[in-house]
C-alpha cells in the first residue's frame, strides 16, 4: 500500500521552516554553505538555498556529494556513481549536509569521512527532509523537516520535480518496498 | 567460460560489451576527480588485498596498477619473475594459487604468453585482470586511450582513428581496435605491410601503407613502441628507414586534423616510430594518458569488487 505522507505544499513549508531554522541557529549565514548528498540532497539543498537567499538575500555556496567510494558495503546496491562537485574550499567552513530521507545513519558516517577527505570545516549540521528512525550509528539530525515513524522494511520515497516526479513523500509497504531504504 | 566466472574477471575488451565500457569510464570519471584532490585516497576497499603478478618487465603499468590499488586503500603486493624464468603452465598455476592461499582478491597478471590471464580465471576464485598477455590484449590500455579521447574529443562515435605502427605484434593495438570499434570509432590501421595483421578486414578497419595517406584528416593519431624485443627477423630495413616512412613527424602530423591529438601508450623510442617534439607538442596527450590510466584501473578494480556477491 502506497501512502502519501507529504505533498507539494507541505514539502515547500518544511523546507521554509528549515531554512529559518538554519538561519537562526547560526546567526546568519557567514562562511555558511550547503552540500547535498546524491541525487536527492542535492535539490533540496538547492532549494533551501533559494529560500535562503530569498530572506537573507546572500547566496549560499551548493555543492553536491557522492558518497558510493565511502559506504561500508561496495556490494550493496546503490544508484550508480555520480560526481562530487564542491566549487568552494570547504575548509573553516559552516556545512550544512543535506539528505533526503534519515534512517540508519550509514550514508551521513559516509558523507562525514568524505567531506573530511576534501578539507577542514569549522562544523558540519545536518539537515533532512524526513527522518524515518531505525538509526545504527549514533549520530543525529540538527533539522529535520519531519518526523515519521516507520517499520523497517517499509520504505520512505521523497519523490522530487527536479528528477520528473509530482513533488510527494511516500511510504511504501512492506510488500512494495523491496529491498528497503 | 560461463558468464558468471567471466563477469569477475577483466580479460579483454572482446569480452567486454559497449554498456559496460561505458559504465567504466564513467566510474573513472568520478575516480578521477578524487586524484585531483589534496587526499587522493578514498576508502572504498580498505582490507581487500591486490597482487601484481608480473612475469614481463614493465614499470608503468605495475606502478599505475600499484598506485591506484593503494588510492582505493587496498593492501599491494607485487611479485615480478624475471622474464627469463618462463614458468611452465603448472607452476605458474601454483604460483598463482599460493599468491591466491595468502588471501589475495585481485590478482593484476602480465605474461608474455597470450590466454595466460583466461587460463588462471578458470581456476581462481579471485578476479583476474589482464595486464597484458603476449600479443593478445592489453585491456586498461584502451580504456585509459578512450577515457583520453571522450576527454579530448567529447565522443568516440564517427572519429576518425588511426593506429600506426608495429600492429602485428601489438596488445595495445588489439584491444584499442576492439573497444574503439564498440564505441563506433571509424578506426584505421598504418604500417609496413610486414607489421598489419592479415585479419584485418574481420576486424572491420581499414589499412594504409602509405602513412600521409593514412593520416588525412584523421582526429586522433595513436603512435605505438616498436617492439625490437619480440621482433625475432628483419621486418624493415633499419630503424632510420622506419622513422622516414612511418615515423610520426611534425611535417606529417600536418595531414591530420590540425586540432588532432597524438597518443602513445609508452615507452616511447624518440626518434624510431615517433619524433621528439612531436612528443612534448602541443598536440601530445601521452603525460595525460598516464594520469588517466590511474583514474580508468580504479575504476576496474572498483567495477570488479562491486560485482561480488554478498
Amino acid at each position: 500500500m502506497k501512502k502519501s505522507l507529504l505533498d507539494r505544499k507541505e514539502i515547500d513549508r518544511t523546507l521554509t521552516r528549515m531554512s529559518h531554522e538554519i538561519i537562526e541557529k547560526n546567526k546568519g549565514v557567514e562562511d555558511l554553505c550547503l552540500v547535498g548528498i546524491q541525487r536527492g540532497g542535492v535539490y533540496l539543498a538547492e532549494r533551501l538555498a533559494k529560500k535562503i537567499k530569498d530572506s537573507e538575500g546572500a547566496d549560499v555556496p551548493v555543492g553536491s556529494l557522492d558518497i558510493s567510494f565511502y559506504r561500508d558495503d561496495i556490494r550493496i546496491r546503490l544508484p550508480a556513481v555520480s560526481r562530487t562537485e564542491i566549487p568552494f574550499s570547504v575548509d573553516g567552513k559552516k556545512i550544512i549536509l543535506v539528505d533526503d530521507v534519515f534512517f540508519t545513519g550509514r550514508s551521513i558516517r559516509a558523507a562525514l569521512d568524505a567531506i573530511m577527505d576534501l578539507g577542514r570545516p569549522d562544523l558540519i549540521q545536518l539537515a533532512v527532509l524526513v527522518d524515518r528512525g531505525h538509526r545504527e550509528l549514533p549520530i543525529r539530525a540538527d533539522y529535520a523537516g519531519k518526523n515519521i515513524p516507520t517499520s523497517r522494511d517499509e520504505r520512505v520515497d521523497v519523490l522530487l520535480e527536479e528528477d520528473g516526479h509530482e513533488d510527494s513523500v511516500v511510504l511504501l509497504s512492506a510488500g512494495e518496498a523491496g529491498n528497503g531504504r | 567460460m560461463d558468464d558468471n566466472s567471466r563477469k569477475k574477471h577483466l580479460l579483454g575488451m572482446k569480452e567486454l560489451s559497449r554498456e559496460e565500457i561505458m559504465h567504466l569510464l564513467n566510474l573513472a570519471t568520478s575516480f578521477k576527480d578524487v586524484l585531483r584532490r589534496d587526499i587522493k585516497k578514498v576508502p572504498t576497499l580498505r582490507g581487500r588485498t591486490v597482487v601484481n603478478l608480473f612475469f614481463e618487465p614493465s614499470t608503468r603499468t605495475r606502478t599505475s596498477f600499484e598506485l591506484a590499488a593503494k588510492r582505493l586503500s587496498t593492501d599491494v603486493i607485487n611479485f615480478s619473475a624475471p622474464s627469463s624464468s618462463i614458468l611452465k603452465g603448472e607452476s605458474l598455476l601454483d604460483t598463482a594459487l599460493t599468491v591466491e592461499a595468502l588471501g589475495a582478491d585481485i590478482i593484476i597478471i602480465r605474461h608474455s604468453s597470450s590466454g595466460v590471464p583466461h587460463m588462471l580465471a578458470r581456476h581462481l576464485k579471485a578476479s583476474v585482470i589482464n595486464a597484458g598477455d603476449g600479443t593478445n590484449e592489453h585491456p586498461t590500455q584502451a580504456l585509459l586511450d578512450a577515457f583520453t579521447i571522450i576527454e579530448k574529443k567529447q565522443e568516440t562515435s564517427g572519429l576518425r582513428v588511426a593506429i600506426i605502427g608495429d600492429i602485428i605484434h601489438s596488445r595495445v593495438a588489439k584491444s584499442n581496435i576492439y573497444c574503439l570499434k564498440k564505441l563506433g570509432a571509424d578506426v584505421r590501421l598504418i604500417g609496413p605491410a610486414t607489421l598489419l595483421p592479415s585479419c584485418w578486414k574481420e576486424m572491420g578497419v581499414e589499412v594504409f601503407t602509405d602513412m600521409d595517406e593514412g593520416l588525412k584528416g584523421v582526429d586522433v593519431v595513436m603512435m605505438l613502441r616498436l617492439q625490437l624485443e619480440r621482433q625475432g627477423k628483419a621486418f624493415f630495413p633499419s630503424t632510420e628507414e622506419y622513422f622516414r616512412q612511418w615515423g610520426l613527424s611534425k611535417r606529417r602530423l600536418l595531414s591530420a586534423k590540425p586540432d588532432a591529438i597524438v597518443m602513445h601508450p609508452g615507452p616511447m623510442n624518440r626518434g624510431i616510430e615517433i619524433a621528439s617534439d612531436v612528443a612534448d607538442g602541443n598536440n601530445s596527450v601521452i603525460l595525460e594518458q598516464v594520469t588517466n590510466g590511474l583514474a580508468v584501473r580504479m575504476a576496474v578494480m572498483y567495477h570488479l569488487e562491486e560485482k561480488k556477491e554478498l
